[in-house]
Parts: C-alpha cells; structure tokens; sequence
C-alpha cells in the first residue's frame, strides 16, 4: 500500500479531526457563502473540537452557537441554503439528529425535486455517529439507513483523515444536500498507511486492501475492522479483500460488482442492528447484479438486532474481527 | 407608521381585545384607539379591497372545482382575505414569503400565475413555480415547518446585508407543534427580519383552539421570546396592514421579528372532504360569515364616496378573468412526462436512477406509449 512512504509519514501526524477542520478552514477561506453553526461549535469548537479555532479566525458571522434545537437548526439552514448560503451544521451526537428528522426527510430531502430543480440546497449535515467510544445511551447511534432510505439525501462517510479532508471539501462544495457521518471511533485515531490515497470522488467507493477469497464491505468505523480482519486472516490462509464504500447513498456498484466477481463472496460490516439495515440493500443489490458470479449467499455480520448497549456491553454487540473471521468460517459456500 | 418601532417594545402583554382600524360597521375607529398607527390611505385600502374581491371569485371558483372532483384538493381561505391579503400586500416584491397550503390566495396575489398554483392541487406536481421568480416558496404541508425556512433565509439575508424580509403564514393548531417555538426563539436570538402572521381561524381540521392551547391568546407568547406581538383583528384588512407593514419596516431596518396574530375564523370546511357539522354549529359560523371582511371594507370605502359603480365594474371585470384564467388553465390537459419522475431528485446525475429511468422508459414504450399522457400541448 505504502507507495509513497513521504505523504504515509506526513499523514500520520493528522487525525480525522484535524482533517475535517481543515476542510471547513479551507472552504471558509474560499467561499463567502460558506457558514458554520450548531450546538456549541463557536468558541468550544463543538463538543469534539471538529470547529475549533473557527469562531475565532472567521468571526461569529461565519461561525456560530445556535440554540439548542436540531429541528431548528436544520430548518434554519434550508431558509439560508434558498438564500444562496452554504450552510455546515452539525448534530452534536447520532440521535440527536433525530428532532430534525422531519426537516430533513420532508424538506432537505425533497426541496429539489419539489421544485423541479428551481430550489438547490447545498448544504452539509455533519453528523458524529457509531460507537466504539463507551458513549452513554443515545451517543452511539448508526443512523445511516434511515437517511439512506431518503431519496434526495447524499450519504457519505469516511474512514481516515485523507478522505475526511477531500470529501467533506468534495461535500461542501456539491449542490446537492449532503448527510456526512463522521465515525467518532475515528476521530483522534492518527492513520499510519493513508497519506497516499489517491484522491477519489465522494461517490467512488475504494478498494483498501486486495485480496482474492472474499471481500468485506465496510464503511465508516467497521472499515478498520475488516482490515484487521484480513489480518488476522492471513493467518488463516484466507485472502481477504476489503472495500471502504465511502458513499452510502450513491452506491458505487461498478467497485463492489468488480470486486464480487473477483472474489465471488461478499460480507458486509456494519455496527448498526442487521434487520432492514444498509447491509440488507448491499445484499440485495449485489446479488441482483452479480448472482451468477456468487457462490455463496451475501453475509451480513452487523450489530445485534438490540439498541445500542450500554458502555460495558458494546464489545459483546459490535462486529469484531475474530467474529467475522468465525463468520466467515461457518459460512455456507461451496469450493 | 406612526408607532416608533424602532425603539424596544416594553415586553407587556397584547390587548385582551384585537386591534382594529375599520370597526364591524365599516367605520374608521376614532384616531385616540389607534394605537399609533395609522389608517392606510384611501389608494391602499381600494387595492387591498379589489385584490380581496378577485381572491374570493378566485377561491370560489377553485373550491367549486374541487367539489365537481377537477382538483384533489383544496383548502379554502374565504373568510380569511384581511389577513392573507392584507400581510401580502404590505410586501415588497423582494421580501419572501413562506405560505401553507391556506394560503393560495396570497400566493396569487404575490403574482404566481394560477396555473402555477393549480399545478399541486390538480396533481402534476407538488410546486407549479419557481420559488426564486416570486420570491414565494413552495406551500407547506408540514405544519409549522416553514417558519423555521423563513427564519433562515431571513437571517442570509441579514448576514448579506439585503434588506429584505421574510413572511411566514401559520395556522392555530401549527403553532402547537414544536417547530414553531424553535423558529420564534431562534428568530429573536438572531433578530431575523421575520414576520411570523399567525392566522388563528380557531380550528385545526375539527379540533378547536380550546384544545390547543390554555393562553390566552397566540400573540401572548411573543413575550417569551422577547419579541413583539400583536393581536390583530383578522377580518380588519386595514389593521392587518398597517401592522404587518411597520413590522416588515422594522424588519428591515434591523428591528428584529414580529409576531402578529389575526383573530379570524375558517367559514368553510377544512378541505373539500371535511364535515364540519360533526364539530361546530352552523350559528357560531353564520355569525362569523356576517363579520365578512370584504363586506367591512367595503362599507368604508363606500363611505368614504371611495368605491364607484364604475370602479365595482372593473373589479368585478378582473374578478372574473381571474376565474376565466383558472378555468381555462384547468381545462388545458397537463402535460406530464412520467420520466421526469427522475430528473429533479438531486442536481448531481445518479447512474442508478438513470437505470430507472430508462427501465420506466422502456416499459413505457413497450406498450405503446409515447410516454407522455394527456392532449393538450
Ligand atoms: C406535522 C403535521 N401533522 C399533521 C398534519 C395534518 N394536518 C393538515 S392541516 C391540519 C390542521 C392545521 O390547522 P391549523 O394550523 O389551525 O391551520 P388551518 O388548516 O386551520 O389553516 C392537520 C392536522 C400536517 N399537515 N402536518
């Protein structure tokens, strides 16, 4: 992977966080339009630090504290993003996204389309999402399907500080409203192999590890999962591809359709419940198109049908690698 | 406006009784009861009258439509044209307007051409216009949703230095939900030029303001924001504009938001589906309809020598070409192509609606079908 040992060095010292408030800085920089408020995201610099030093080098014009309400938040940006601004919101915690809901899945969603294209609403819901982190109830959420499920919505999540940067750039500057899931597991995680990423689009998915036996579709916090599974397989002499979708909504069908006839088995990763969750339409799309390249059914290793356990139980709910790797094992296919 | 604006309000509670310029009987209230404010002039008050006059044919015309089942739907606003035309006309054509699905009536006087607003209750489309070419956004259905659109753009224009405002419409029943005290409380924090004209017609579908709210009254929690409110006799047009136009004034000055509430009554059914006689009497209507605005206004104007038979002839004459218009826009079959289904979803081009498209396309053209229904080009 390491091509390129000088950019690998150079991205180790970055963390997701530090990449995604370089993004905003930059976009701030370039583009009036650009602004930036949420739940404590002025001086605090969010409860995450993810907008620090905002407020303080753009100016409470550019970056500020709104009052404590999503829907308020969200609906608020749409007035702006019909006036010609670029609005960045964040959501301080997955569910508390949900009060919004309404605004957007009623309105972010479907503005465009209402407007046979009159009305654009370029703006960006940061959302921190997933667990891994020991949050108490409701700081753990995987929300992604219910956007997912919303015509209209972009959804988008990265899993390293490179794609952080470029494709909350890449979300800032689209015309189409964008829901950006921020792994929050991630955040402060300094990545040692990913300064040399090719630059990909937003809506491409990326291979991030070859390999020729299976692939493991991951996004967002389970993409370091499934490398350390195909690590761990190794050992087993298993040869384990992994796919960082990247984007949830498009999907990128030519990357795992490519990757699926190479390898011919699929699982997909991820930490929300299994039941009508993001796996289920992986599964169902993949092997629509690819099924006579398949030789065994899609799996779906995923977090348990429960909500989100509390701290101490987490481990026992989220997909680990030696879960996957026992998946994988008793999996039915044939040779 | 005499009312100096500009200067805080003390935060004190609106009158127990609405404010009023023209009285029932069609008389000016005497100066000393006018709070400040003044009476618009006989110029303003004629337009707002012949405007009201066209909106009800125009309404008139739409709901007998609807009853004969030519559109889906449509909530009537008659009773209610003080309040609808009289905010709007205080407007400029640059300040914004963010109307419910009440609303038709102002959106037409905002100058939508009628087939543009047909185009949701006939079916075509869910919005027939192009928001930015009106500066009216699409109607609402989501109750108390707009209000927070409003806040916002607002606030963009304010952080771009325009001075313009923005109008939103709200029902009674809207203003339960929890969007409307987000948008209030946020339009003071950030002092938004927003308008917020709480239409209270005292029902949501059948359920009565009693059940809504223990205040006293709408306007009444303004204070709670820090904002001013204004409890307005709706069936007034001229009180409804004279409040709406210093507020939109102050607005734009940087004054900050207004909370206005006009007192006035739904005479028709909710929509054309709705059976009032399973929860009002007719009498509390039949007084209500005798409290007609347009009848008020009229008797004003015709006091003050303001309102010609020649002049009751012309507006009659647009009156009924606003209803031709609609007629004629209705009668037109509309022109739909259902592979524009794919085209508005996002800005950016997604390869698998293109697949649905063009697997709708040929199934389309698989039984024959050009893909396009309806005549009339
Ligand atoms: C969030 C939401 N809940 C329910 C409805 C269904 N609904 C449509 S109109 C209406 C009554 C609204 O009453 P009010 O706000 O007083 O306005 P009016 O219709 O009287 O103008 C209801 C319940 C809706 N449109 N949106």
């Amino acid at each position: 992977m390491a091509k390129n040992s000088a950019a690998a060095a150079d991205s180790a010292t970055v963390t997701m966080a530090s990449a995604l408030n370089r993004a905003m800085r930059e976009a701030l920089s370039e583009d009036s339009s650009v602004v930036i408020f949420g739940e404590d995201v002025g001086p605090l610099g969010g409860v995450f630090r993810i907008t620090d030093g905002l407020t303080r080098d753009f100016g409470e014009n550019r970056v500020w504290d709104s009052p404590l309400a999503e829907s308020g938040i969200i609906g608020t940006a749409i007035g702006m993003a019909m006036y010609g601004m670029r609005p960045i919101v964040e959501m301080q915690f997955d569910a508390f996204s949900y009060p919004a809901f309404e605004q957007v899945v009623s309105h972010v969603a479907k503005m465009h389309n209402r407007t046979r294209g009159a009305v654009r609403l370029p703006m960006v819901i940061r959302i921190p999402t997933s667990g891994g982190i020991g949050g108490v109830e409701h700081h753990s959420d995987s929300s992604e399907a219910y956007w997912t499920h919303t015509p209209g919505l972009t959804v988008v999540t990265p899993s390293n500080p490179a794609d952080a940067y470029s494709m909350l750039l890449e979300a800032i500057r689209s015309d189409d409203p964008v829901i950006f899931l921020e792994p929050k597991s991630r955040y402060w995680m300094k990545e040692k192999s990913e300064g040399n990423l090719e630059p990909l689009p937003m809506n491409r998915a990326r291979v991030v590890r070859e390999g020729t036996d299976v692939t493991l579709i991951a996004y967002g916090p389970t993409v370091s999962v499934a490398l350390e599974t195909a690590e761990l397989g190794t050992h087993e002499g298993l040869s384990v591809e992994v796919i960082d979708l990247r984007s949830l909504s498009p999907f990128d069908d030519e990357t795992v359709g490519a990757s699926v006839r190479k390898t011919h088995r699929a699982a997909v990763i991820h930490e929300a419940a299994q039941f009508g969750g993001y796996g289920a339409e992986v599964a169902a799309r993949v092997t629509e198109r690819e099924f006579y390249h398949l030789a065994a059914p899609i799996l779906r290793i995923t977090g348990a049908d429960t909500p989100f356990p509390a701290p101490l139980l987490e481990k026992f709910y989220l997909p680990n690698p030696e879960r996957i790797l026992d998946s994988l094992s008793t999996w039915q296919w044939e040779d | 406006m005499s009312i100096d604006l500009a200067t805080p309000l003390p935060n004190v509670l609106p009158d127990d009784a609405p404010f009023r310029l023209i009285g029932d009987t069609g008389k000016a209230v005497p100066p000393k009861q006018r709070k400040g404010f003044e009476l618009p002039s006989i110029e303003t008050l004629s337009l707002i009258y012949r405007k009201m006059v066209v909106a009800r044919r125009w309404d008139t015309q739409v709901t007998a439509l609807t009853r004969q089942g030519r559109l889906s739907t449509y909530p009537s606003a008659r009773g209610q044209e003080a309040s609808e035309l009289g905010t709007v006309i205080a407007m400029r054509p640059t300040d914004w307007l963010f109307p419910t699905y009440r609303d038709s009536i102002a959106v037409l006087t905002r100058g939508v051409p009628t087939a543009e607003i047909l185009t949701s209750f006939r079916g075509d489309w869910h919005c027939g216009w192009d928001p930015h070419e009106y500066s009216t956004a699409p109607q609402v259905t989501p109750l108390a949703t707009q209000l927070l659109h409003a806040v916002g753009l607002a606030t963009a224009a304010k952080l771009k230095g325009d001075p313009i405002a923005a109008v939103t419409f709200i029902g009674d029943g809207a203003t339960s939900e929890g969007d409307s005290h987000e948008a209030f409380n946020f339009a003071g924090v950030w002092q938004a030029p927003t308008v917020f004209v709480i239409q209270n017609n005292q029902f949501a579908i059948s359920v009565p303001y009693s059940k809504q709210t223990r205040a006293r009254m709408l306007a009444d929690r303004a204070v709670g924001y820090g904002i001013p409110g204004f409890h307005v006799d709706g069936n007034d047009a001229a009180a409804v504009y004279a409040v709406v136009s210093s507020a939109l004034e102050r607005a734009r000055s940087g004054g900050g938001p207004t909370m206005i509430e006009c007192l006035t009554y739904r005479t028709e059914p909710h929509t054309n589906s709705d059976d009032p006689s399973r929860y009002r009497n007719s009498k509390e209507v039949d007084a209500w309809r005798a409290k007609d605005p347009i009848e008020r206004l009229e008797r004003y104007l015709l006091s003050e020598g303001a309102l010609t038979d020649a002049d009751r002839e012309s507006i009659n004459a647009e009156a009924e070409e606003g209803a031709r218009a609609m007629r004629d826009a209705l009668n037109k079959d509309p022109v739909l192509d259902p592979l524009e289904l794919f085209d508005h979803v996002y800005f950016a081009e997604r390869p698998a609606l293109k697949e649905q498209r063009e697997a709708l396309a040929s199934e389309l053209a698989s039984r024959g079908s050009a893909g396009r229904t309806g005549g009339g080009e």
